[in-house]
């Protein structure tokens, strides 16, 4: 039974997989149908579930809209979808206002804007999440703040300072958000469009106004201002000239008032799914919204394509699933460690399931190579992603051949820390943004970007199997000379590949800078963060070859690795200076520090003289008179005698 | 003695502690960007032998620690020394020369690009042709005569160090002398209004006499520029001929006629002169649909050079430069147009003869190590398959 169990454990998590890949149908609304409507946004074509996804994730830090945040989860608050949400606030926004979608947690900002800090289920609060309506009373008082707050450089802000820059992101994506169908979305009759139209034109009034600084009027500025940053929904005109020629709501409504031609399908499609919507026909809705997708089938095949793929994408989730087979494979790892000469079971479970995992992680990765139409790393979220990806496939190569649980180990933790951190990474928004000119191609992003990104993976490696060395050395009676002699060992290994990615990604780089600007080096912070790994590792080649350092010592500059790497992959671009800092969240500075301290105790930890750990201390047993002496231990049988 | 000496300057321990200092000044010279800005903190901490403390107040200087140059050259004499002493022709070691070979290739160009490289600029709206290529950072005066044919114009220039020290300036094929009266590193030059500026003019004679001076600090990042301007006096044998403003600010020569001939004069930013002509024939910027994000930046330009018959047109845009002529040409900045101006194109011009030594370093050391390492694996790999 044992020697199944594996199998048995692995082939239940696979029909979990499979099962969770089937997408429910809708129920009432068709919600799903009307997710996959491509728009464009962020400068690319995405289906409406993911603008509903990536607006929520930036909002709220989830994927869903909690209605009821109050609500314990086993009071069954309503959550509704993201692409319902996204609905609501299209459509019937003074719904949507009343939805607590913002969460704000800084106290500060709270007391700024005059809001309820506390829990208090009997008032609907929860103390975290607030809507529109609580919001927009105090938005001068924001405005106020943000401006101060973005004129202080970004490396100088402090959390309060960041808080107020992010919500007022946030209340303007919302308000842009709400305009994206403008009239189509929430008017029954003509009239409607007329105050639209009459609007837009205060709005450019006050613009002219503005640009003579003369008085204006700030709301019809700032109404406008809301009407020209919402979302592209209305297809292009003439798709075989220019595919990428679509245009906002705002803009097809002006065009066709100025031509007195008859407005495009789109907004007509539009305007009675939300029609449909407000009303609560449900047939009619669904039909509107299959209507409006065999109008957009004729020309518009492609974009309807991706906008599908990309909400199956996001809805199996891959990453999250990953995350949890790799928790699973973790555990097994720490249940044979308990045990390890009678649950050698667990350890093939473990290197199962992690492969399970190293499957759906691999197929999440390919999956938004093809939507991008890129090489796998494009940005700091998709850099997590991929470290982890190469870790895993290092640690398993490890496991191949040592069979001793470490490699499995490293995979598994080292697998889930990395998309843990692309979780905190994603929610700044889109993850898949368009690529700015300069790094608009996909030779160097495979080469130099997808080499340098495996040295980083290749040294947490090398530093995580020196982490196991030193606890289970310290802590357990576990590290044998034989199990000290592999460790080290696969670190050596993994150091001079780590070596070679690093070194040869990085002259990439260099040549990338040559190709693109023309200076082989510039001494940028980036370019810095990766010299410094190149350096490191040759140095740790170099003092073992000159036996400076032996295994305790390799050990410990392998856990400098770690420092080393997580300074260069995430500290520099803190430095906010130079021409690679283009993605970063300084609520991560917190996180860093926090690993390199970490590090740095269990540096100190490796420096306690080896007698003090557990695995050196000579047996604590001492034989009592009379008692049996201890027989020698077995040598190991030879190979030639056993095969024989 | 020589032995000692020659033991530690090939062993692996003077290796280790190179490295080490190469770590330490790298992190900390990038850390220094943030106060000193990237062009400073370059030359202080990777381009000098030693990092120097200057005490704020003092005119003194002590180094703390061995900059990008010395560790560099040792690291380099350490590399070259340890393989004369130990070098031994087997398959075992191969690898490892093959990346130290590739390391030093790497060392040796990163020296030649620092004292060989020229980074020039050419920047032009559309329509326009130029035939020199333009300093990011210094200035020059320039004297020229007014000959018959402007092709054979004589240019006297004169390096912007000169005017620094507000002394005077004699040039034997000059017949004048230029007293500088006065230096700005770094200003602004507007006109000047009728009513607010109240204040003589800077100068008796020319363009100086319609405008104002405003004194700046010297700019330290490195994509702001100086624009400095001085107050000259041309002095004849026979007495002064009176004062001139001059400074890349004006944008055109001013003339001085003496006897019989004119000569023109201006203090522009440095060029340099190339045997080709460019012509920007059309920018492109383009954004992605609904966003500020730039999707491409591309010159459409006709490079014209006699001597070769040739007249082409080519496109400059990122990561697609032009290599001409021993100078490479790069997509660098971009005005749009705007009411008053077409759109202008910023090229960044460069000539590194050793550009392709990144190419082949790299290659070797990515050689090397791959067969080192694939020598260890295989070798572990058939121990672990027999144990």
């Amino acid at each position: 039974m044992r020697k199944h169990l594996p199998w048995i454990i692995v082939a239940v998590l696979a029909v979990w997989l499979v099962g969770s890949l089937r997408m429910p149908p809708d129920k009432e609304f068709a919600f799903r149908e009307f997710g996959r409507l491509p728009v464009m946004s962020n400068g690319r074509f995405q289906p409406l579930d993911s603008l509903a996804r990536n607006s929520l994730l930036q909002l709220r830090e989830k994927q869903t809209a909690n209605l009821e945040p109050w609500k314990r989860w086993w009071e069954k608050p309503k959550i509704i979808s993201a692409t319902e949400w996204l609905l609501g606030v299209m459509t019937t926004p003074d719904l949507a206002n009343t939805w607590p979608v913002f969460r704000i947690d800084h106290p500060d900002l709270k007391s700024l804007l005059a809001l309820p800090a506390e829990l208090n289920p009997a008032k609907k609060l929860d103390g975290k999440h607030f809507s529109w309506n609580q919001l927009q009373p105090k938005l001068s008082d924001l405005r106020r703040e943000v401006q101060r707050a973005s004129k202080i450089k970004g490396s100088q802000q402090k959390p309060y300072d960041q808080a107020v820059v992010q919500l007022w992101g946030a209340q303007a994506l919302y308000r842009h958000l709400k305009s994206a169908l403008g009239p189509a979305g929430t008017e029954d009759s003509d009239t409607g469009l007329k105050d639209y139209l009459a609007k837009i034109e205060a709005g450019r009034v006050a613009y002219l106004a503005s640009l003579d600084e003369k008085e204006f009027d700030q709301a019809a500025l700032e109404w406008l201002e809301d009407q020209l940053g919402a979302p592209i929904v209305i297809p292009a005109p003439h798709p075989e000239q220019s595919r990428d020629a679509w245009v906002r709501m705002s803009e097809a409504l002006l065009q066709a008032s100025r031509t007195a031609e008859a407005p495009p399908f789109a907004v007509l499609a539009y305007s009675s799914m939300a029609k449909a919507y407000r009303a609560g026909r449900v047939a009619d809705f669904n039909a509107a919204v299959a209507e409006y997708r065999v109008q957009l089938a004729g020309s518009f095949q492609p974009e309807l394509k991706k906008a599908r793929q990309e909400q199956f994408f996001n809805f199996v989730e891959p990453f999250y699933k990953s995350m949890i087979l790799f928790v699973c494979g973790f555990l097994f790892v720490l249940g044979y460690w308990l045990k390890p000469e009678s649950w050698g079971w667990m350890r093939r479970a473990a290197v199962g399931v992690v492969l399970l995992a190293l499957a759906v992680h691999t197929a999440g990765l390919l999956c938004r190579m093809f939507l991008q139409g890129r090489p796998p790393v494009t940005n700091l979220y998709s850099s997590a992603i991929f470290i982890g990806w190469g870790a895993t496939v290092l640690g398993l190569v490890l496991e191949k051949f040592w069979r001793n649980s470490i490699g499995v180990a490293v995979s598994s933790v080292i697998g889930f820390l990395t998309l843990i951190i692309a979780h905190h990474l994603s929610l700044g928004g889109d993850t898949m943004e368009m690529m700015q000119a300069v790094l608009d191609t996909n030779f160097w992003l495979a080469t130099h970007v997808v080499v340098v990104t495996l040295g980083y993976a290749s040294t947490f490696v090398a530093g995580f199997l020196a982490i196991i060395y030193i606890l289970r050395g310290l802590f357990t009676r576990s590290l044998d000379p034989q199990m000290g002699k592999s460790l080290t060992r696969m670190i050596y290994g993994i150091v001079c590949f780590a070596t070679l990615f690093s070194f040869v990604g990085t002259v990439l780089g260099g040549i990338w800078a040559d190709q693109s600007w023309g200076r082989f080096w510039g001494w940028d912070p980036k370019e810095n963060g990766a010299l410094i790994i190149v350096i490191w590792n040759a140095l740790i080649l170099h003092a073992r070859w000159g036996g400076l350092v032996r295994e305790r010592g390799l050990v410990n500059l392998a856990i400098v690795g770690n420092i080393v790497t997580s300074w260069s992959w995430f500290g520099v671009n803190m430095l906010e200076i130079g021409l690679h800092s283009y993605g970063f969240t300084s609520a991560a500075f917190k996180w860093l520090i926090s690993f390199v301290a970490s590090q740095l105790i269990l540096i100190g930890l490796g420096l306690i003289p080896q007698r003090y750990w557990k695995s050196f201390r000579p047996s604590a047993t001492v034989p009592a008179p009379g008692s049996q002496p201890i027989p020698p231990k077995p040598g190991k049988p030879r190979p030639a005698s056993a095969g024989a | 003695m020589l032995d000692r000496f020659i033991k530690i300057i090939t062993s692996l321990r003077l290796t280790v502690i190179c490295l080490s200092c190469a770590l330490v000044l790298v992190f900390f010279g990038t850390l220094a960007q943030v106060n000193e800005g990237l062009y400073l903190a370059q030359n202080r901490w990777f381009r000098s032998f030693f990092v120097l403390w200057e005490p704020e107040g003092g005119s003194w200087r002590v180094p703390i620690f061995p900059g990008g140059y010395l560790i560099g050259t040792v690291l380099l004499v350490n590399l070259l020394a340890a393989h004369l002493k130990r070098f031994q022709l087997s398959w075992k070691k191969l690898g490892i020369h093959i990346t130290h070979a590739g390391i030093i290739l790497l060392l040796v160009g990163q020296l030649t690009t620092d004292l060989l490289s020229k980074e020039t600029q050419m920047r032009f709206v559309e329509g326009e042709t130029r035939n020199y290529t333009e300093s990011a950072q210094k200035n020059e005066l320039v004297f020229m005569t007014d000959a018959a044919n402007t092709a054979e114009d004589e240019i006297i220039s004169l390096p912007e160090s000169l005017l620094k020290s507000e002394t005077e300036i004699q040039q034997d094929k000059l017949p004048f002398r230029a007293r500088v009266k006065k230096y700005y590193i770094n200003s602004i030059v507007r006109p000047r209004g009728p009513m607010v500026d109240t204040d003589p003019p800077p100068a008796s004679k020319g363009l100086g006499t319609q405008r104002v001076v405003q004194p700046l600090s010297e700019a330290k990042s490195m994509d702001e520029r100086n624009m400095p301007a001085a107050i000259i006096e041309l002095i004849a044998p026979q007495g002064s001929l009176g004062t001139w403003l001059v400074s890349p600010w004006l944008g055109e020569t001013q003339e001085l006629k003496l006897g019989n001939k004119t000569w023109r004069f201006a203090f522009r930013f440095e060029r340099v002169y190339t045997p080709f002509s460019v012509q920007l024939l059309k920018t492109t910027h383009e954004v992605y649909r609904g966003t500020e994000k730039p999707k491409n930046f591309q010159s459409r330009i006709r490079v014209e050079n006699p001597a070769r018959h040739e007249n082409r047109e080519v496109d400059i845009y990122m990561n697609n430069p032009l290599r001409y002529e021993g100078l490479t040409f790069y997509q660098y900045q971009m005005v749009d147009a705007s009411p008053s101006t077409l759109p202008t194109s910023i090229l960044q011009v460069v000539k590194n003869p050793s550009w392709l030594t990144p190419y082949v370093g790299c290659g070797l050391v990515a050689a090397g190590l791959l067969v080192q390492f694939m020598f260890h694996l295989a070798g572990f790999i058939k121990k672990r398959r027999f144990a």
